[in-house]
């Protein structure tokens, strides 16, 4: 789950990481007050989506003085702010972070995640700070490094070393940078993070290290450790049909088309929108239905999809390995009968009892159409919505 | 002939009295899996189906039956100790089912199995199962007949697509794995590919692959170098967004990584033959055939 800067701020802190002074604020009083109580030359002001790239959409704005802290922050409130990381919907601002102005010296790029291919954790560094990571190696991929740990061995001080020679830093900071790196290390591991980016990481005037933005995306598998995870979810940042979705157990992922999809399992789901895609129509979601496909769990789904009112057309694709499609086919036939299914729905069985379940669903009354394949059903309901 | 497990392969289920462990232990038995015993903490000295003896540990069950392989059906939180409470009981191969493990659990898991013998399938999959002889998982067995092609997948419902159209067009399997769906799982598509590639029985591979990762690009690199075993291959996530984990915890487009269009190209590159939709596999695998 993505977090907002606030938040990860303050799980920094907790892991002994230093930040600037900052207040998060939900109006322009708010903003006012922080901003006199901070009492530096300048404040910025932040605002809280989870997004990156708000420097450049007009989300990040230096305050000279408190009253036009209370201004920017009116400004920005409510604002919908669309940056390359949004989508072209964008993002509403519904809080800000009124932050004291720091004297930069030196901006970094710093960013800890995990390294799939060798099961490390990955230290990625670059002197470019401020640019978008992905630009930089884009442009200059030899201005990056990424150094390797093995979490079994833990941070040693030649990683260290390697980082620090490469960002080209003072011999002086030499002693704070290893104790950051430590601190980052460790707090990525106590917080079961998967993504910890420190962009712009700066040197301040005064020769100290200081994350000038924080992102943290944290492991959702490991919520049972961590309490509070719960507390730090946003609904304002989520999609309502996901929340939805994700409260009655269902995995839920909202897009642009127009088929409702209905499938068990991760990997055949996006097959089945992919193959949707292939016949010329797009699909209007991911959706997940898992393993215990009975009518309530089919209706639930139902009223899912009938919430998004581009759906046109509904496609369930469901191959019966334990489950037995007979069984599916009996939540299909009643779930629709329970909420008076109106869209054209095309049902693709396979696996256990396909047959008796064709002959359920032909038999019900209702007007659903039978897929023989996954491939025919996609191109079915593909024709349906096309007309 | 078939890779890592067959009919004389004795399996011990870890989590054996769990809603799931007990359910699909009775399926596997079903299959004629032969499992000879189980674990489950506090519940060691009782029998499991009034013939299958239960025990407290690993290291318990071992030093009284002999065990090729073990599978995990342990709740997540557990999960992570199973696996390295039978890899430091050395038991040649374990699975594990188990959805939801934390990446950093999973990632000290790959840290006890670094120089241990053991080979790690999953977690968050199906299993392995080698048609008519040895199912251990939880795939539907009757799709499965004995054949020609392997089967490799980070997929669930998506393999047994497959399996179903390869049983249907007449090839069969030899053994099919499903390696997982999470970020870091114990084995990849890689150790799999040369075990099939030396399998005198297999004659060609199915790669059933999805966006997040890289390790169909490193697979391929695999195909193009030493396999002469045809490979078809299939990638899931085509129309899926980036930044978004579809189902998998590993299914994910980060920074314009992953994609399926990227990993395509390079399978392709690398003599892999795609197959354009989940419904023509086994179409594709019959012409890769008559080609090699």
């Amino acid at each position: 789950m993505d977090i907002h800067e606030y938040q990860a701020k303050e799980l920094l802190t907790k892991n002994n990481i230093k930040i600037l002074r900052s207040t998060l604020c939900h109006s322009g009083d708010e903003a006012y007050n922080a901003a006199i109580s901070l009492n530096t030359p300048v404040v910025v002001v932040k605002a809280q989506v989870h997004a990156g790239g708000r420097g450049k959409a007009g989300g990040v704005k230096i305050a000279k003085t408190p009253d036009e802290a209370k201004n920017i922050t009116e400004q920005m409130l409510g604002m919908t702010l669309v940056t390359a990381q949004t989508g072209k919907d964008g993002k509403v601002v519904h809080k800000v972070l009124i932050e004291e102005g720091a004297d930069i010296k030196k901006e970094l790029y710093l960013s800890v995640t995990i390294d799939r291919r060798t099961s490390n954790i990955a230290f990625v560094v670059s002197a470019e700070g401020g640019m978008e990571i992905e630009e930089i190696s884009k442009k200059s991929p030899e201005k990056i490094l990424t150094v390797l740990i093995n979490p079994s061995n833990g941070v040693k001080s030649y990683h260290v070393l390697k980082m620090f020679l490469f960002l080209g830093l003072d011999k002086a900071i030499y002693n704070e940078f290893t104790n950051f790196v430590t601190l980052l290390y460790n707090a990525f591991l106590a917080e079961d993070m998967s993504m910890l980016e420190i962009n712009p990481l700066i040197i301040t005037g005064g020769g100290n290290l200081i994350p000038l933005d924080a992102k943290i995306a944290l492991d959702d598998n490991a919520s049972f450790r961590h309490p509070y995870y719960n507390d730090f979810i946003d609904e304002d940042e989520e999609d309502p049909l996901e929340t939805k979705a994700k409260s009655v157990g269902l995995n839920y992922i909202r897009l642009d088309g127009n088929v409702g999809c209905m499938v068990n399992g991760a990997g055949l789901a996006m097959a089945t929108m992919d193959t949707i895609k292939e016949f010329g129509a797009a699909p209007a979601n991911f959706l997940d239905v898992g393993g215990t496909a009975d009518s309530k769990r089919v209706e639930t789904a139902f009223n899912i999809l009938l919430s998004d009112k581009n759906v046109k057309a509904i496609f369930i694709n469901i191959f019966g390995g334990i489950v037995k499609c007979d069984m599916v086919a009996d939540g299909v036939i009643t779930a629709a009968k329970n909420i008076g299914l109106k869209l054209p729905v095309v049902i693709r069985l396979e696996g256990t009892n396909a047959d008796k379940a064709s002959e359920l669903l032909e038999t019900s009354g209702l007007n659903f159409i039978v897929g023989d394949s996954l491939a025919d059903g996609a191109r079915k309901v593909s024709k349906i919505v096309n007309g | 002939m078939s890779i890592l497990i067959n009919k004389e392969t004795s399996v011990l289920v870890q989590g054996i009295t769990g809603k799931e462990g007990s359910f699909h232990t009775l399926k596997c038995l079903e299959y004629g899996t032969k499992i000879a015993a189980g674990v489950t903490p506090f519940k060691g000295g009782s029998l499991f189906n009034d013939s299958i003896p239960v025990f407290n540990t690993v290291a318990e069950a071992k030093s009284n039956i002999k065990i090729d392989a073990t599978v995990i059906f342990v709740p997540a939180i557990f999960a992570s100790s199973s696996v390295i409470e039978a890899v430091e009981s050395e038991i040649p191969l374990i699975v594990c089912i188990t959805e939801g493990i934390p990446t950093i659990d999973m990632m000290n898991v790959k840290s006890a199995l670094r120089g241990s013998s053991s080979v790690m399938i999953g977690p968050n999959c199906p299993g392995i199962i080698t048609a008519d002889e040895c199912k251990i998982g939880i795939m539907p067995g009757f799709i499965h007949k004995k054949g020609k092609i392997a089967v490799l997948s980070r997929s669930g419902t998506l393999t047994y697509e497959a399996v179903n159209q390869l049983t249907e067009a007449g090839l069969g399997e030899t053994t099919c794995i499903g390696i997982g769906g999470d970020p870091i799982i114990g084995s990849s598509f890689l150790t799999f590919l040369k075990m099939f590639e030396n399998d005198p029985e297999t004659e060609g591979v199915v790669l059933i692959g999805e966006i997040g990762g890289t390790q169909e690009e490193e697979a391929s690199e695999y195909v193009k170098n030493y396999m002469k075993k045809p490979v078809v291959g299939f990638i899931a996530g085509k129309t899926a967004p980036e930044g978004k984990r579809m189902g998998h915890a590993g299914a994910i487009i980060s920074g314009g990584k992953g994609t399926a269009s990227e990993k395509l190209k390079i399978m392709k590159k690398n003599g892999i033959h795609i197959a354009e939709n989940p419904s023509v596999i086994a179409e594709t695998m019959l012409k890769a055939l008559k080609k090699h």
